[in-house]
């Protein structure tokens, strides 16, 4: 088997509205693959897509070999998925919920109760097995909902914005078991619109924007990327026009903020020698100069900007 | 084990099934539009004609019975996922829509029959006869998979405002209770109310737990058995196939 996932021309449309527009990607064995893009941008379309749960309008997907459209059910047997809202039934104890799923995946129940044991214990959970889900926090329940997705020990695992809204507890503790369970050999599928998370968990990186594949890295590649990206605050004790500063050596970008102004550059170097030289020729003094370690939701906004379709 | 085989894919059916009775059985809803309305609509019936015989008029409320009950859990438990967004989980196990179908229509069944049973067991300990057991049987299950089949169709429209699928299934349900010869003997009817009366499987329903209690029936017994079987597989087929279409919509 080559390719873990293959996505050709995927598309959906919700009425005049294009969630996915016809994007491919591949995915190999044993990895980590983040899946990253702004709020709206088509990741969970994508997702539900992929994990069979809405039926797509063009284009095709393998999911372990097998077509999500002619064989969903043997594609659904062997993944995982942790959706991007939290659904355990609420009026089950997570005990209860376990063993519904270890039901749906055609499990032992033997087998079943010995790893929902093994997951909740490894998630904080099994103090809690036997509470209704209703009297869970958000954390545990995003926390069972993995447990739920990984009773049956899928090769490949889906998750849809997992740690979107979470206490840092729950948050690590995911964080922790989904590397864990890449090391064991499990293939990861990521969404996230948290760069620095796709950074530190992924081997490689898709970055949809507006239904469309913008870029697809290794996230050493984007952080090149992102490395050249500088931002300098500069304020001068008189008025400068913004056209002084914009064209010079340096200089890609100049918007006002308060009082300051920020300047975008790939080259401090050559900015902020550029700024000393337009100050002196307005006669004017340099009160504050401030350059920004780059961040990477700028950055990640950079990538995701400047290619709108 | 082949997941997408039949034998599989029943099974998990049966532990849909199994959650949806842990789960909905005891929603307010179900019991107010399964148990407390046929019960009062029976009684404000009872009370206003006392003239007709005591096993006629039972028939009547376990016909009833069946009906709203085995109708009362499957219209709202796809809304109910829909909102609670426990149908995405559902979705993206490995069942079919159709298996996820079936194993609410299981537990729909399941509640119909059951409370049927305890209305039947009063009605015998208040002397009711029970002229033909097997056929009173073999009716309940059934009028018991049409309704539920009936009960799933009509939360096809996808909406996942429970009260809205209550509200459009009893718009429906109460008119068919009025035109199944439940309140009026078949025989009497009207050549319009009969023209109505046919078209509702309940009306074959009735029959059969007249007959059974009685020992009258209107129409052969065999019409009546094939009549429900009839509509027994164009609700569940249709159900199917509307469903596979509508449930992504409700994601
Ligand atoms: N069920 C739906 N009906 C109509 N539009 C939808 C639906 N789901 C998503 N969309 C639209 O599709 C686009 C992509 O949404 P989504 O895949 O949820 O983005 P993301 O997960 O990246 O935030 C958005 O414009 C959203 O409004
Ligand atoms: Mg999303």
């Amino acid at each position: 088997m080559p390719h873990v996932i293959e996505v050709q021309d995927l598309t959906k449309a919700y009425g005049t509205t294009i969630a996915v527009d016809h994007i491919g990607f591949r995915v190999e064995e044993g990895e980590i693959f983040g899946f990253l893009g702004p709020n709206g941008a088509g990741k969970t379309t994508t997702v539900r897509m992929l994990t069979g749960v809405i039926p797509m309008d063009g284009g095709s997907a393998r999911i372990l070999g097998h077509d999500i459209r002619a064989e969903p059910v043997q594609a659904k047997q062997r993944i995982g998925v942790v959706p991007e809202t939290s659904n355990a039934y609420t009026d089950l104890t997570a005990w209860q919920n376990l063993m519904l799923m270890g039901e749906l995946y055609g499990l032992e129940h033997g087998h079943s109760a010995g790893r929902a044991r093994d997951l909740l214990d490894m998630l904080g959970l099994l103090g809690k097995k036997d509470q209704k889900v209703q009297a869970y926090s958000k954390g545990m329940k995003q926390r069972l909902i993995l447990a739920m997705a990984l009773l049956h020990e899928p090769v490949l695992l889906f998750l849809d914005e997992p740690t979107g809204g979470l206490d840092v507890q729950s948050t690590q503790m995911i964080l922790a078991m989904l590397r864990d369970l890449n090391e064991g050999g499990t293939t990861i599928f990521l969404t996230t619109h948290n760069m620095d998370e796709a950074n530190r968990l992924c081997h490689r990186v898709g970055i949809i924007r507006s239904g469309r594949m913008v870029a697809l890295d290794a996230p050493e590649k984007l952080k090149a990327a992102i490395d050249r990206v500088h931002l300098i605050d500069a304020s001068f004790d008189r008025e400068i026009p913004p056209d002084a500063l914009s064209g010079r050596a340096g200089i890609t970008e100049v918007a006002r903020s308060g009082d300051k102004w920020r300047i975008t550059t790939d080259n401090p170097d050559a900015a902020v020698r550029s700024l000393l030289e337009a100050s002196r020729e307005r006669g004017a003094t340099i009160i504050s100069l401030n350059t920004l370690a780059p961040s990477l939701d700028d950055a990640f906004l950079r990538l995701t900007r400047g290619k709108e379709p | 084990m082949n997941p997408a085989g039949i034998p599989e894919q029943a099974r998990r059916a049966w532990a849909i099934a199994k959650k949806d009775i842990r789960i909905y059985y005891l929603k307010g809803p179900v019991l107010i539009f399964g148990i407390f309305m046929p019960v009062f609509l029976f009684l404000a019936f009872f009370m206003g004609s006392r003239n007709l015989p005591f096993p006629f008029l039972y028939s009547g409320l376990l016909s009833m019975t069946l009906f709203f009950t085995a109708t009362a859990v499957s219209p709202a438990i796809f809304p109910w996922e829909g909102s609670a967004r426990t149908l995405e989980r559902l979705a993206s196990c490995p069942v079919t829509i159709p298996t996820i179908v079936l194993g609410d229509m299981i537990a729909s069944l399941l509640f119909g029959i059951g409370v049927t049973a305890v209305a039947l067991l009063l009605g015998l300990a208040m002397g009711l006869p029970l002229l033909h057991a097997a056929t009173l049987g073999a009716a309940v299950l059934l009028a018991g998979c049409c309704f539920s089949a009936l009960g799933m169709l009509l939360s096809v429209p996808p909406t996942n405002v429970p009260s809205n699928i209550m509200m459009l299934s009893s718009l429906l349900k109460f008119p068919l209770v009025f035109v199944s010869g439940i309140f009026i003997p078949l025989g009497e009817m009207p050549p319009w109310g009969m023209a109505i009366a046919v078209c509702s499987p309940l009306t074959y329903f009735t029959d059969l737990v007249r007959y059974a209690v009685t020992g009258t029936n209107f129409f052969p017994l065999l019409a009546d058995f094939f009549a429900l079987a009839a509509f027994m597989l164009a609700f569940t087929a249709v159900t199917m196939v509307l469903h596979r279409r509508t449930m992504p919509m409700r994601m």
